[in-house]
């Protein structure tokens, strides 16, 4: 049974971290959803310290699930790939220095599409991770072991990122709550990159309040990320029971074809629910939805055929024989990058090549320029955006694998938002099917405040939030 | 004199200089004082390019970039961007290096050298930052080496890469322009030029309008010199036995004193240039005029000051410019002595004697000259037995007073100079006679005689005065 911050402080308090935190690895153990794909030997030892006194901090015994490609000392850190296993780093990125400082207990490292590239976890090296929900069907991806250990109990709490929805779509598909922040929010320093300029690490939860809970931890200043904002926000004071007078705008284009049903229903359903708690509504247009997609792949793609390229076999990871160091570079990255990896490295890279460059990765800015124009001129009427976070509930494991085109056109409600930098929450709003719904609500920059304010009274005055895995409310 | 250029050459550089003098990397905040150390121990996660390491640009490396711009006339540009250029080598541990590109720190600049027909003008046409790579050292040679050990100790330091327009006409031209590039640049106290690696060269060159050469891995001034001449050379050659200069990229072995191909132009890498999303643009168009007011002096402007201030000649005050440790090291003599004298003394003798060892100033002692100066002037030694004193201090090292003390240096006393010369006058009454009969040259002879007496330690000039007051007082 999923648990929220509180449940589990509670029960510290009244047994032991170490009883919690073992409980947790023996259900990590008895798993059978492949989420974790490292586990914490010390996890317990830290445990045993939190209850001998050691336990200040705001998360002092709280588990937590980190995504693969947040670097851990002394923890693998291998982006779900095979480039870089054995690779462990020497140093905390800035969130898990945070989490530490404030107490929480890493159980491991969870599962990943591979270097976060992909809308399912199936393209992971160490093996697909399964819906709690329906072990048939993928968690979503790229976090979707963050999603999954959520959804399955297996973790209360979890990190993950978020680059062109990849914490929003497990947790839509899981049922769990999932943040991608302003850009600049929290400091990437120790994320993998990816795509630098679309990413950011955002929490996963069991509630809207556990959310800003960890974003109070780790959303603060780190001047090792230069695009890292310095401001100082106080996110759980946010979590008001309050929408009214709320002005929500629904964007046309992320509703209507292509968007499944009964997931529309869902979604309508919530935002009939906003309005009987006193918000209102109107539609608006972001009539540059439609270049989003194209752009957004161009963009993470060309910036991924560069950060992808130190991987060489050099310094870390597995490496591959060859007569000379480019043949033996090339060797390892062919032998060791998986097929979704160097399918994007290859477009990536023919994208910024001289004589597409202007045609393709400048154009993609300018698109860029222009999404973002929507969103500005669109929230200077209104407060929260509210849309499908998926255009559909989970879809099977192995269905879009053979067709990465429909894969990609699954995130065309989630990438605008990281064209533009604005935060968006993904919350639960029932189920299509026996599967669950998400909720996207999406926010100005820097107005975490509004959209963690509209999850939580929804969070509040519904039970969706109340559905898990293993029962249905 | 105009110089008519009769190959029709011209010469560009790149020059990548190393700011040696910050305190941390361009990106990280690893030391920069890494040159005794052993390989790999001044690293960290952003410096190896390890994942998820981000960079953290080094403001004090924009100051010392726009410094140079300012001290080479150039424009400062009002928002500055890094680029990444992509290209895999392993001394590259990101598989990128951080550069600029279309946004470099400075441009449109010129610097004034003494060229082949007198001042002539080398423009700067822009120049940016970048990150260094690390180092490769290769078993064995280049071309047949069995393996290679990666040093990333260098990786991230800050460079300035210096790019001119093709404004040079021979070779001696470009060492003249590197010389007072470095000097410019000790000046502003951005860089130490006596490091290794500090300054490294690229040079392009074309002869009578043909295809240009570039010739990478020059690592010094006179390298440059020897690449070019041999080039120039190798191109007149090719062209005589009817062929034709194309277009390629060309490796200097400074142990050969010869130009390798390496590749030509359809080799060319592509670097799929993109803006570094890591780093935010930077604005400095509001740090120019302060770091403009704090711009130390330059090398012409302290020449044109120690003719007015010391009222030394100009080509010793030249002299005593083009090196900023020289002018330095004079301005310190100059406190305690003449000036114009300290002038003479270093410019005239004192470099020369380093050149001939091929020794920096600093093996020299300020305090040492001083000495000397005064013993000269005084009158203890003679000049001669100054410039002894100095190569003696250079060849075997001791201080003044010990070395003229051991060898006896301090001159003789009068009475000793006034016997040995009524000695020679009496011993050779025929030399006497011949000078007194208007042979002026049997006067040498006489001062000969009375040097010989006194060991030398007599003022050669004094004795010949003493002489003539002798003859005329107790001969005419
Ligand atoms: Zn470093």
């Amino acid at each position: 049974m999923p648990e929220t911050i509180k449940q589990v402080k509670e029960k510290i308090a009244n047994s032991s971290a170490e009883d919690v935190i073992s409980s947790y690895l023996e259900k990590i153990r008895r798993s059978s959803i492949n989420g974790f794909i490292y586990v914490a030997e010390n996890a317990l030892d830290q445990a045993k310290a939190i209850d001998s006194g050691n336990n200040g901090g705001a998360l002092a015994g709280v588990p937590i699930a980190i995504k693969d490609n947040i670097s851990t000392i002394g923890m693998p850190t291998t982006c779900g790939s095979k480039i870089l296993q054995g690779y462990v780093p020497p140093y905390d990125a800035h969130v898990i220095e945070r989490l530490k400082a404030e107490g929480a207990i890493i159980l491991g490292k969870v599962n990943m599409d591979e270097f976060a590239m992909g809308t399912s976890t199936e393209t992971s090296y160490y093996g697909p991770t399964l819906n709690p929900w329906d072990t048939e069907r993928v968690p979503g991806g790229s976090s979707g072991g963050s999603a999954a250990v959520v959804a399955a109990g297996e973790a209360p709490v979890s990190l993950g990122s978020d680059t062109g929805g990849s914490v929003r779509c497990p947790a839509a598909f899981c049922g769990v709550v999932g943040l991608k922040p302003t850009y600049g929010g929290v400091s990437r320093y120790g994320l993998v990159s990816y795509a630098n300029s679309l990413e950011q690490i955002g929490p996963l939860a069991n509630s809207v309040e556990d959310i800003a809970t960890l974003m109070d931890v780790i959303g603060t200043y780190d001047h090792r990320d230069s695009t890292c904002v310095n401001r100082d926000i106080n996110y759980r004071s946010s979590l008001e029971d309050d929408v009214s007078g709320m002005k929500i705008g629904i964007p046309k284009e992320y509703f209507g074809e292509g968007i499944d049903e009964k997931v529309e229903e869902k979604v309508w359903d919530a935002i009939g629910k906003f309005e009987e708690l006193g918000a209102t509504y109107t539609e608006i247009s972001l009539p540059n939805t439609k270049y989003a997609l194209a752009a957004y792949y161009i963009i993470a793609m060309s910036e991924a055929s560069s950060n992808l390229a130190r991987f060489d076999g050099t310094r870390y990871g597995p490496r591959s024989e060859g007569e000379n160091w480019h043949m033996m570079a090339s060797k390892t990255r062919h032998e060791c990058f998986g097929a979704e990896v160097q399918r994007r490295i290859l477009l990536g890279t023919y994208a910024l090549s001289a004589g597409y460059h202007d045609k393709y990765y400048l154009k993609a800015l300018k698109v860029r320029t222009l999404v973002k124009e929507d969103f500005d001129r669109a929230f200077s009427d209104v407060d929260v955006m509210m849309a499908p976070t998926m255009p559909s509930p989970a879809f099977k494991l192995g269905e879009k694998m053979e067709d990465p085109l429909s894969l990609y056109l699954s995130d065309v409600n989630t990438v605008p938002v990281n064209l533009s930098g604005v935060p968006s929450i993904s919350v639960p709003c029932g189920l299509a099917d026996g599967l669950p719904v998400g909720l996207q609500i999406i926010g100005k920059h820097f107005d975490e405040a509004g959209i963690l304010k509209a999850a939580y009274t929804f969070e509040k005055n519904t039970h969706h939030h109340m559905n898990t895995a293993g029962e249905v409310i | 004199m105009v110089y008519e250029n009769p190959d029709g050459v011209m010469i560009g550089l790149e020059v990548h200089v190393q700011l040696n003098k910050l305190n941390s990397k361009l990106f990280c905040g690893c030391s920069t004082d890494y040159h005794n150390d052993e390989p790999n121990t001044h690293v960290c996660p952003v410096c190896m390019g390890l994942p998820g390491s981000l960079p953290v640009l080094n403001k004090k490396a924009v100051e010392y970039a726009i410094r140079i711009g300012l001290a080479l006339n150039c424009e400062i540009i009002e928002q500055t961007q890094f680029h990444r250029k992509n290209y895999y080598y392993p001394d590259l541990p990101k598989g990128f290096q951080t550069t600029q590109y279309d946004f470099p720190i400075v441009g449109n600049g010129k610097i004034v050298i003494d060229g082949e027909d007198g001042e002539h003008v080398v423009r700067i046409t822009r120049a940016h930052m970048e990150e260094d790579p690390g180092k490769l050292m290769h078993i064995g040679h280049i071309e047949k080496s069995k393996g290679t050990l990666i040093d990333y100790n260098r990786s991230g330091m800050a460079l300035v890469e210096i790019v001119t327009e093709p404004d040079m006409r021979s070779p001696k031209e470009a060492r003249r322009f590197l010389d007072k590039l470095r000097n410019i640049l000790e000046y502003l106290d951005v860089f130490n030029g006596t490091l290794e690696g500090a300054m490294r060269v690229d040079a392009n060159i074309s002869i009578g309008g043909g295809d240009r050469i570039e010739i990478k891995n020059i690592s010094s001034h006179k390298g440059a010199e020897r690449a070019l001449l041999y080039e120039i050379m190798r191109q007149k050659n090719l062209v005589r036995r009817g062929g034709t200069v194309v277009m390629e990229t060309r490796h200097f072995d400074e142990a050969r004193g010869v130009t390798i191909s390496m590749r030509t132009k359809e080799e060319e890498h592509d670097y799929r240039y993109f803006p570094e999303p890591d780093l935010v643009p930077i604005r400095v168009s509001d740090w120019v005029e302060g770091i403009r007011e704090t711009l130390p002096e330059l090398p012409d402007a302290r020449r044109k000051r120690f003719v007015s201030d010391y009222n030394v000649a100009d080509t010793h005050a030249k002299a005593l410019t083009s090196d900023i440790r020289v002018a330095d090291f004079y301005e310190s003599v100059a406190k305690e002595v003449d000036p114009v004298i300290a002038a003479a003394w270093v410019a005239d003798i004192l470099k020369g004697e380093l050149n001939y060892r091929d020794l920096g100033i600093s093996a020299f002692k300020v305090e040492d000259l001083v000495e000397i100066i005064d013993l000269v002037t005084s009158g203890k030694i003679t000049e001669k037995s100054g410039v002894d004193v100095i190569r003696t201090i250079l060849d075997e090292g001791g201080s003044p007073e010990s070395i003229v003390e051991k060898k006896g240096l301090i001159k003789v006393e009068g009475d000793i100079v006034s016997q040995a010369i009524s000695e020679s006058l009496k011993e050779n009454p025929e030399a006497l006679q011949d000078f007194l009969a208007g042979k002026e040259k049997s006067l040498n002879f006489l001062v000969g005689q009375v040097m010989k007496k006194t060991r030398g330690r007599a003022d050669a000039r004094s004795v010949r005065e003493l002489l003539i007051h002798e003859i005329d007082e107790k001969y005419r």
